[in-house]
């Protein structure tokens, strides 16, 4: 069974997302997403100042079998991507709601839409 | 039914296996009325000895003649150990390398060929081949506008010094996607500054020189490169690998080198074949590897440390990523990399500098014996290779019409694609040619050219 | 047949300065190594290419022995599904290499030429004949560049009718890769339709997709799945009503060659992979012949030089000829030695043979599939016929015995197999796309029915055996991890 912190928001796509205490947002993707595409060999960051709506590509994962793009959950403006990614991708593999996160995110208003950690469950359970 | 080893008897002991009567019930699900009975247009089968015999009647009625032509075809001595070991089985009737662990020597040969295929043109990193030159170009515009951030016009400027058909499958190729090529008039035979000077602070997205150019003129790489950096514009090299045995690769280019060499790797060891099947090349640096179209091989290593080769990066390709691929090519030019590369691994760096060398002058004694001819003289001055244009005086089409009535095939008539040339004919020679054969096409060529010109 | 067992050193590690396979150096009168006076020097090499300095005999050899690293068609059942690696035979390869044909140049004027146009002048022709389209263009050179050719004509055909709101083309999810990569080059967008359980088009998904914006579909028939498109005339007309083309994915041209004619199914354009169907090499990777059919209204714009006929002479027909064509795909005219290699085959069918072809390639596959099924085994779609190929599912397997469809995959090649194809198409899990082609004899197929019977045997009794396959080949399983984090993709001598 795939980890779902309970503390995280999530989307249908497989992101998630981390209000920061500074007010910004963190977004990576799920324990299923990654468990999905096996050992990641590249991640494709976005650069700081990036406008995003939601639903935007900010972000391609590549392992072996695919190459996923990854959402935007939120609109708003790129404050960083992790550049950690660069030379370890395996970090989304490994800890993919820790030090595997994707990119920080300055939201242009209240993120809506997203799926609590049972929604997101039950999403993966119909899912199949 | 000449390949199939079926007897009466294995057809019988199947259908019985499978549960059906005849052959045809298999076909049972296919709607009656789209079955067809006959192939009336088909023709009789012909046993081996027949086809044979045909073969070999229609290849002697186009005769062996004497060859001139260039134009982006380059006729050179190929080892018979080139095809020999090409053709075995265990090369041409091997599948693409999906699965590694039973295509290593399929895999090595490839890894062999990037390494050399890089190194010659100075670059860092090679794919595993594209269709062929004309492609080539469109796949290196293609990469181009995926590679180059800054720019967003994806306006391609093209010299028309550039081969015409390589402009022309770009031009098909590519325009589907929203890529503009923009063509550059070169009357003088050449790219200058000045050509280029209308574009400066525009956004251009890449440039293509290809050298030698079409008229087998050398171009100003190093200045033309620089210009284009300084103008923020990516460089593409379309270029003669036989030629890069003594010219300057395009990777040194300038400065900095061009951002993507391409070219047809026809002239390391693949016979002119009425066209092809040739292997078109193309190479880059290691920041635009993931740019790259078509297959890479890389090395690993296998579950218990040995080395092996396996494709990779294949997240890019068709297979994976579907409709976001950065190209739709699936199978290239296997058989053409492997002659290629067996071709190159002869001569080694010392045997593809006195080829080069070599044609460089058997064209030069080539180009002093025909202007020796009253009624012919060059086109464009300046440092060539291989290749040149001259000008007749009179039109092109019934001189090589008379030439190939004598065995020869003198050149390529530029009137169809540059018609302000006026009656330019484009010679080749390379180091197939001997002082004998050049002296044939001399004679014959005066002997086309002794009755006076009519008046126009 | 000796499998090489031993890995074979990289060709730059045999290197010795001064060594060369000097009996293929130009050596006449001039300056071997005086380089050219008259080129500039700032436009000269000043270090020399990284290429291998060695002997002839070594690189005979070395080669030579790479190539034993290989499984081959010579050498290997090969049932890679969706591949039709069917014998190539050798008659093909000799008579395309006669020395009037290899030696002519493109360019060459045609009068000396006529007996390589005859060639293909006839090649155009037969194809015509057994697809049942009104027009053949020999130039594309791989099937997804007939692809690339014939959806860019489907474009091409839609603005030359003024009706610019088309650019949309229906793929079902079981496509190839290449079909929705090609939709994209040609400046489309892909809209996927799903297959249902009996492996048939989603009749009613397609009726919901097609509209004012449908350029057309693309379909494979057989399907990728390996079973008969049934509603094809159903699904022709759809798209013909909604104003789109349909277009013909030709890789399992070889299922129903002599007995079905795309032309007669409803479609407009195809492309057929020579290198399949017509048994041209398939050499390790290439080179192909993607030529394409196409119906009436499709001929103005067929992809340029096609091989034209006045009366006895043959020519090329350009760009005077076809102004409404998409244009050149091709330098020259294609992969001519290719091209020849199907004639020649063509040539050697004939008119039973080319019947034959669909039937015994339909018969062997069948008869596999009948057998695996009776083992145990579970094929995909169990209600269908097979065509030229059929699908296993080891989905079983992998849930039951944590034995996967890669792993049964890589201990074939142990038992002297090599593989089906994997993974494809993605919408059957763990699925073994199986493709034994017309040219094997029943013996070759019962070898390999044994081998999946031993490899499922030792799946249920020692199942690691079967997951760290293959034990015999050059190399173990390959990290391909490392390969696309680690880039090693040329050889770089030792730091001195």
């Amino acid at each position: 069974m795939s980890e779902i912190p309970a503390d995280l928001k999530y989307t249908k796509s497989h992101e998630w997302v981390r209000t920061l205490a500074d007010g910004n947002v963190e977004v990576g993707i799920t324990d299923h997403a990654q468990g999905a595409l096996g050992d990641l060999v590249f991640v494709e960051v976005p650069d700081s100042g990036k406008a995003l709506k939601v639903g935007d590509t900010f972000a391609v994962v590549e392992s072996v079998k695919a190459a996923s793009d990854v959402y935007a959950p939120v609109a708003g403006a790129v404050v960083e991507g992790n550049a950690a990614l660069g030379s370890q991708p395996e970090l989304i593999n490994s800890e993919p709601y820790g030090a595997g996160w994707i990119m920080r995110l300055k939201p242009g208003g209240a993120p809506s839409g997203l799926l609590s950690a049972a929604e997101y469950q039950a999403h993966l359970a119909a899912e199949g | 039914m000449p390949f199939n080893p079926h007897t009466p008897d294995d057809v019988r002991q199947m259908l019985a296996a499978i549960g059906a009567n005849k052959v045809d019930d298999l076909f049972d699900e296919i709607p009656k009325e789209l079955r067809i009975e006959a192939l009336a247009g088909i023709p009789d089968a012909l046993n081996e000895m027949q086809i044979g015999r045909l073969m070999m009647a229609r290849a002697a009625q186009d005769g062996l003649p004497l060859n001139f032509i260039g134009a982006g075809a380059y006729e050179h001595h190929i080892p018979a150990a080139v095809w020999a070991v090409t053709t075995r089985g265990e090369f041409y009737s091997a599948y693409t390398p999906y699965q590694a662990e039973a295509s290593q020597g399929t895999l090595q040969l490839i890894y062999e060929y990037q390494t050399m295929i890089s190194s010659l043109t100075g670059m860092e990193v090679s794919n595993a081949s594209l269709y062929e030159g004309g492609s080539a170009v469109a796949e290196a515009s293609l990469m181009a506008v995926r590679a180059h951030r800054k720019s967003k016009s994806q306006r391609i400027l093209v010299p028309t010094t550039v081969h015409p058909n390589y402009r022309k499958v770009a031009v098909a190729t590519a325009s589907g996607q929203g890529v503009r090529f923009e063509e550059i008039p070169c009357p003088k035979g050449q790219l200058s500054l000045a050509d280029l000077a209308k574009y400066q602070g525009e956004d251009i997205t890449a440039l293509v020189i290809q050298q030698p150019n079409f008229f087998g003129q050398l171009e100003d790489v190093d200045a033309i490169t620089d210009w284009a950096h300084a103008n923020g514009i990516f460089v593409i090299g379309s270029v003669n690998p036989t030629s890069l045995g003594i010219l300057k690769p395009p990777g040194q280019w300038g400065a900095k080198g061009v951002d993507i060499a391409c070219g047809d790797c026809q002239p390391l060891g693949v016979p002119l074949s009425s066209g092809g099947p040739y292997a078109g090349f193309l190479t880059t640096r290691m920041e635009y590897v993931r740019q790259m179209p078509g297959r890479i091989v890389g090395r690993t290593v296998d579950a218990i440390g040995k080395q092996g080769f396996a494709l990779t990066l294949q997240a890019r390709e068709q297979h994976i990523r579907r409709g976001k691929a950065t190209s739709n090519i699936c199978t290239n030019q296997g058989l053409l990399v492997t002659a290629a590369t067996i071709y190159l691994s002869l001569l080694g760096p010392e045997g593809l500098a006195r080829v080069a060398n070599t044609s460089h002058q058997r064209a030069n004694e080539l180009i002093a014996a025909l202007t020796r001819v009253k009624g012919v003289r060059v086109a464009f001055e300046g440092p060539r290779f291989h290749e040149a244009v001259l000008l007749l005086d009179r039109p092109v089409a019934p001189v090589i019409a008379q030439l190939a009535a004598r065995g020869i095939v003198g050149g390529f008539d530029l009137s169809v694609d540059y018609p302000e040339l006026g009656n330019a004919l484009l010679v080749c020679a390379t180091e197939t040619r001997t002082a004998a054969d050049i002296k044939a096409y001399a004679d014959a060529l005066t002997e086309s050219l002794k009755a006076a010109v009519r008046a126009a | 047949m000796a499998m090489l067992k031993h890995p074979e050193k990289i060709i730059f590690e045999y290197s010795r300065p001064g060594r060369g396979a000097f009996g293929q150096w130009p050596t006449e009168r001039g300056t071997p190594n005086d380089v050219a006076s008259d080129i500039p020097e700032n436009l000269l090499r000043k270090t020399p290419a990284l290429l291998p300095e060695v002997s002839e005999l070594e690189v005979v050899r070395h080669f030579t022995r790479l190539s034993q690293l290989n499984f081959s068609i010579d050498t290997h059942f090969y049932p890679l599904g969706s591949c039709t690696m069917k014998y190539n035979p050798k008659a093909c390869n000799q008579y395309a290499m006669l020395p009037g044909f290899l030696n002519r140049h493109p360019l060459a004027p045609e009068p000396l030429g006529q007996g390589f146009l005859a060639c293909m002048f006839e090649l155009q022709e037969m194809l015509k004949e057994v697809t049942g389209m009104q027009g053949v263009a020999l130039s594309p050179m791989a099937g997804a560049h007939g692809e690339f050719a014939g959806v860019a004509m489907i474009r091409a055909y839609h603005r030359a009718r003024g009706d610019l709101a088309r650019n949309e083309i229906i793929v079902p999810i079981a496509a190839h890769g290449t079909n929705p990569a090609t939709a994209t080059m040609c400046g489309c967008v892909v809209k996927e339709i799903p297959v249902n359980d009996e492996g048939d088009v989603d009749v009613e998904a397609l009726k919901a997709a097609v509209g004012p914006n449908t350029a057309g579909i693309m379909l494979t028939n057989p399907s990728t799945c390996g079973v008969f498109e049934r509603r094809i005339k159903e699904v022709a007309k759809i798209v013909h009503d909604a104003g789109g083309l349909l277009y013909y994915d030709g890789a399992n041209l070889n299922a129903i060659l002599g007995k079905v004619r795309p032309g007669d199914m409803g479609f407009d354009v195809i492309h057929m992979n020579l290198h399949k169907t017509f048994s041209t090499p398939h050499g390790g990777g290439g080179p192909g012949a993607g030529a394409v059919g196409v119906s009436a209204r499709l001929l103005p714009f067929m992809p340029i030089p096609v091989v034209g006929q006045e009366g006895d002479k043959y020519r090329w027909l350009t760009e005077k000829d076809l102004p409404q064509s998409i244009g050149r795909l091709s330098a020259f005219m294609g992969n001519a030695g290719v091209l020849l290699r199907a004639y020649i085959y063509m040539r050697m069918l004939g008119r039973e043979g080319m019947h034959r072809v669909g039937e015994y390639a339909t018969l062997n596959a069948n008869y596999l599939m009948a057998r695996l099924a009776q083992a145990g085994f579970d094929p995909a779609y169990p209600t269908r016929r097979a065509s030229h190929e059929f699908i296993i599912t080891a989905k079983k397997q992998a849930r039951d015995l944590g034995v996967t469809a890669m792993d049964f995959a890589k201990r074939l090649l142990d038992y002297g197999f090599h593989a089906p194809t994997t993974y494809f198409p993605l919408l059957v899990p763990e699925c073994l796309l199986i493709e034994p082609t017309e040219t094997e004899s029943k013996e070759a197929l019962d070898g390999f029915i044994d081998a999946m019977i031993a490899i499922q045997k030792e799946a249920e009794t020692n199942a690691d055996l079967v997951k760290s396959a293959p034990y015999t080949m050059t190399v173990r399983r390959l990290d391909d991890v490392r390969a696309a984090r680690q880039l090693d993709l040329t050889w770089k001598p030792a730091a001195a």
